[in-house]
């Protein structure tokens, strides 16, 4: 099993996207909306709360009309660092300001088979396998779940989601799919019960949860019910916009980022208000709807701009953010891939966004395409390295080497080069080879990321829970499916 | 007279004006032009220049909606002098629409009628969240010729299924073609669930609509 996570730290790039004037106006902005146009809350837990701490409340139509201050007051409580851990604490995540962590996208429907090819809906078995693939690549930090387990009934399917990733791998687990308070509680319990006690988990959360804003300024009520219920157990509560230009969101980039703010912000001050202190994270996926069709792009440069400047957002409110990258509209991996999941990761990247979403889906985080798995973590890998940048130092300015070589001579044999030569980047897929070589085959990324994978997944059986846990887990469903089976 | 406010209506429904188009749509009333003239002659022209500008790519996804938004704000005028008159005006079919229970995600579903809306069709958004009685209740009504069932999530995306067999239990199955959409849905669940038709986009919800209503 993995001992080691590869994720970009201390990088010496950054970008200057957004001023502080910039940030200032976006976030007045939003407390205007918050506060005279309001965010629908459909559900009255969460309308209780909000009224209590001075909302004006519309019980028919579920809006909440928050004060300004209230929501400031209420983010301040929220803890700016801590750390996702994980079932083996060497491969803890620590969200200090310091690193961005990539995770896989989610949450998929169809799969490309590694083996035939075939395109197919997914299933539990899928989403344990995928899951083996993520945790051999040390590129991904922590799992989403990157595809559905259709096979499972509706009403216990996050669960099973769940137990699949968390039987093979170690790796930080942080789910997208439980929409319900019920499905919530019984996650948790499979937590703790793999955590060891309730404060066990709390210590160190092995689950963090991601649910969706309804745009435009809107929430949905199972979303926010199961919210509070992991706010209360101590775990990492995290809410995405999605809002679209053109669609769910104001055409324009600002307007935008001011209709998902409001809808993130608001719901991260809900939690806050329920349970001080609890550890809370900005969550955003915005995007571009495609003109002509009306369609999430999952790419362009406007996502790029948006990735890099939502960063800038979760820093003005102290908390750490988790950044839709990657997920290109692409249905194949190819040339498009490569130019959407590269710049959106190395824009979200520039500004440090805590936790990146996410690696191996395609068609705007529909289908998943193992190739793309594998090319994404090497797209990582080439961040990795450029976001290490150039140290200037008396070592690496190599002025004894540049001199004992001199004009006309070559750096090869140089002990110098020897020891530092592991630095320089080497890659798996890029294809650097003769021509006269590569024109035996026409092979390259595609067909080489693929045979990798099918190697993964044929020899890497790893396992992350002992039997007895494994039957807890199993118990822990079964008796979930006994209660709510419709 | 008429020419000029025939011209005026189909140009504000190209330029994207809904309020003008309403305003010429009162004052063509009121100079006694017919109201199924009105249609014909002012609005139909203009909507289909703009389905001609979007086919080729001058027009985008906005320009559809807003041009939509005026045609409807001149049916609001013209639907009850048309009734005085025992006219209507021809229907390229009946939807029913929703989102299934269990999932409050509107806009695919809305984007879908107006698009269908705007190409002729009767549709009766039933919204979001709705029963299987619902649709139930609402087609054995109407009578619809389609229905579409909309869902973004993979849990609620059984309740498809869950509608189609509702439909086949209360014999109706058979009268109503069922189409199928949403971020999660894929040809091969609809087939898997007997649904008749699944689009990815508005667009192609639109023509399979049409295909639908020709069988």
């Amino acid at each position: 099993m993995p001992n080691k996570i590869r994720s970009v730290h201390d990088p010496r790039i950054s970008l200057n996207i957004l001023s502080k004037e910039d940030i200032e106006k976006i976030h007045t902005a939003t407390l205007d909306i918050i506060e005279s146009v309001g965010v629908r809350f459909p559900s009255h837990k969460a309308l209780d709360i909000l009224e209590a701490n001075h909302a004006v409340v519309d019980r028919e139509k579920m809006i909440a009309k928050i004060p300004g201050e209230v929501i400031e007051e209420a983010l301040s409580k929220a803890p700016p660092n801590y750390t996702l851990a994980a079932l083996e604490p060497a491969l803890d995540l620590p969200l200090d300001g310091t690193y961005s962590h990539l995770g896989t996208d989610g949450c998929g429907v169809e799969i490309l088979d590694a083996f035939t090819g075939e395109r197919r809906r997914t299933t539990k078995q899928d989403v344990s396998d995928v899951a083996r693939v993520a945790d051999y690549l040390d590129e991904i930090a922590f799992h989403w779940v990157p595809i559905s387990a259709q096979d499972c009934p509706p009403y216990s399917r996050s669960l099973h989601e769940l137990e699949a990733i968390w039987k093979v791998s170690k790796k930080h687990l942080q789910t997208e799919s439980i929409i319900n308070e019920n499905e919530m509680q019984t996650a948790i319990e499979m937590a703790v019960a793999i955590a060891g006690g309730k404060d066990a988990l709390r210590q160190r959360p092995i689950l963090s949860v991601m649910q969706c804003t309804t745009s435009p300024l809107s929430h949905d009520g199972g979303s926010l019910e199961a919210g509070l219920v992991a706010a209360e157990a101590g775990l990492p509560i995290g809410y995405m916009t999605m809002a679209s230009c053109a669609t769910t969101g104001p055409v324009t980039l600002a307007g935008n980022l001011v209709v998902g703010n409001a809808e993130v912000i608001s719901a991260l001050a809900l939690m806050e208000m329920a349970y001080p202190g609890c550890p809370v994270y900005y969550a955003a996926a915005q995007t571009a709807a495609d003109l002509r069709t009306g369609a999430y792009t999952g790419g362009g440069p406007e996502d790029f701009l948006f990735g890099a400047a939502t960063n800038r957002l979760a820093d003005f409110y102290n908390v750490p953010l988790s950044m839709g990258a990657f997920a290109t509209g692409a249905k194949e991996p190819g040339w498009q891939s490569a130019v959407e999941n590269s710049l959106s990761a190395f824009m979200a990247v520039s500004t440090l966004s805590d936790m990146l979403l996410g690696a191996g889906l395609l068609h705007g985080s529909r289908i998943l395409s193992y190739e793309m798995l594998m090319l994404d973590a090497e797209i990582w890998s080439i961040l990795c390295a450029t976001f290490e940048g150039i140290i200037v130092d008396e070592e690496n300015l190599a002025l004894d080497v540049i001199r004992s070589v001199g004009p006309g001579g070559n750096f090869l044999a140089q002990k110098h080069t020897k020891k530092h030569m592991n630095e320089r980047w080497l890659p798996r897929y890029m294809d650097r080879r003769p021509y006269n070589v590569w024109e035996q085959k026409k092979d390259g990324a595609r067909e080489w990321a693929l045979q990798d994978a099918q190697r993964i997944l044929r020899e890497y059986h790893p396992q992350a829970l002992d039997e007895k846990l494994i039957a807890e887990l199993d118990r822990i469903i079964k008796a979930h499916e006994d209660k709510f089976k419709p | 007279m008429s020419q000029e406010f025939f011209a005026k209506l189909t140009q504000s429904l190209v330029d994207g004006d809904p309020d003008a188009t309403f305003e010429y749509t009162k004052g063509a009333l009121a100079a006694g032009i017919e109201p199924m003239e009105i249609i014909k002659k002012g609005l139909i022209p203009g909507m289909n220049i703009v389905g001609d500008k979007f086919s080729s790519g001058e027009y985008f996804l906005p320009d559809l909606i807003i041009a939509a938004d005026g045609m409807q704000k001149a049916m609001v005028l013209l639907e009850p002098e048309l009734l005085k008159r025992n006219q209507a005006v021809e229907s390229a079919g009946t939807v029913i629409l929703g989102t299934v229970k269990g999932d409050i995600h509107e806009i695919g579903k809305s984007l879908v009628g107006t698009m269908l809306s705007a190409n002729g069709f009767k549709v009766h958004d039933l919204g979001v969240d709705v029963a299987i009685e619902t649709f139930i209740q609402k087609a054995t009504e109407i009578k619809p010729d389609i229905i579409g069932l909309s869902a973004l999530l993979t849990t609620t995306m059984v309740n498809q299924r869950e509608v189609i067999k509702a439909l086949a239990n209360a014999g109706l199955r058979n009268k109503i073609k069922v189409m199928v959409g949403g971020a999660p849905v894929t040809r091969s669940w609809a087939e898997e669930i007997g649904a008749d038709g699944y689009a990815e986009d508005a667009m192609g919800a639109v023509q399979i609509a049409r295909q639908l209503v020709s069988k």
